[in-house]
């Protein structure tokens, strides 16, 4: 990664131009020309320090229900919950923490009373108690990572 | 023809992100049958309402050395915390910052920050400045580094 790569980070994780060349408009910004900045990005995805490149979008804005739920499960019982809760195809990511709360999940339905539904039907699968903390205020601003 | 909105359309047609050519929204335009302008204006619609966060490079934590990802929870007093939330967001290490429900008595904590650093020990230092900053606010908190991904298959978009 050169400086020029280090730029294309630092400065184009937001405000890529709505314009008919964005890429020549952005590559202005950044000292370089626009075959270049198509060049260097493609490098960037193409060796996975970029995992996309284009808009973000903001799941939850664009319709559907989301939570994010936590349970506490004996470490004896592990991999037998995970297995459990990973099956539900609602369940969009997980994640064991290092915590009595261990195992981290988030929800996304397509209609709000089916959060409840799945919560339902894992507690009855794994006979423990699903807690939901669905997120009631965002105090997010943008998190822009130096390279 | 489908049914979907034309906004749908580009959820769909850029999950996996904007064509790399040198004018990327006439080739979105061209292959959703509508014009350019029709494309941009819609993006600068759903930049306005916030579906559409950024438009830009989304880099990978990990690529960067961002490899120590905790999950900070505060205990907040709740007459503060929605003046102390979006202070804690604007820190540029801070991602991910919202209020949510006390789960009383298992779980007192209603803010929740992600915090990304390149070790732990960093983490911990940024800890000290959120601390800082929720002052006589903050009546406990913890933190919580992932161990293991378990199932990571994206949000199903559009």
């Amino acid at each position: 990664m050169d400086e020029l790569d280090r730029a294309i980070i630092n400065r184009l994780q937001g405000g890529f131009p709505l314009c008919a060349r964005p890429f020549a408009a952005a590559a202005a910004e950044l000292g370089t020309d626009e075959a270049t900045l198509i060049a260097r990005v493609r490098a960037l995805l193409e060796d996975g320090t970029l995992t996309r490149f284009g808009p973000l979008f903001d799941a939850e804005r664009l319709g559907g229900a989301f939570t994010l739920c936590a349970m506490r499960v004996p470490d004896q019982d592990f991999e037998r919950v995970a297995a459990q809760v990973n099956a539900h195809p609602e369940v969009a990511h997980n994640y064991q923490r290092d915590h009595a709360f261990n195992m981290w999940f988030v929800l996304a339905t397509q209609r709000r009373e089916d959060i409840a539904r799945v919560m339902d039907a894992i507690e009855l699968e794994t006979g423990l108690v699903v807690y939901d903390f669905p997120r009631e205020a965002e105090y997010f601003i943008e998190l822009r990572l130096a390279a | 023809m489908s049914k979907a909105s034309l906004d749908e359309r580009l959820v769909r047609a850029t999950q996996a992100g904007l064509p790399l050519v040198t004018e990327p929204y006439a080739a979105l335009a061209a292959t959703l049958g509508v014009s350019e302008a029709q494309v941009i204006e819609r993006f600068e619609a759903m930049l306005a309402d916030r579906r559409v966060r950024r438009i830009g490079a989304v880099p990978n934590h990990y690529a960067l050395g961002y490899t120590a990802n905790g999950m900070s929870v505060w205990d907040v007093d709740d007459a503060e915390v929605d003046a102390l939330g979006p202070r804690v967001g604007a820190l540029p290490f801070v991602s991910h910052c919202y209020r949510r429900p006390r789960r009383l008595p298992e779980w007192p904590y209603n803010l929740f920050a992600m915090v990304h650093a390149r070790s732990r020990e960093a983490v911990e230092a940024k800890l000290a400045e959120i601390r800082a900053l929720l002052g006589q606010a903050l009546r406990a908190h913890d933190v919580l580094y992932s161990t293991r991904i378990l199932k990571k298959t994206g949000l199903r978009l559009g």
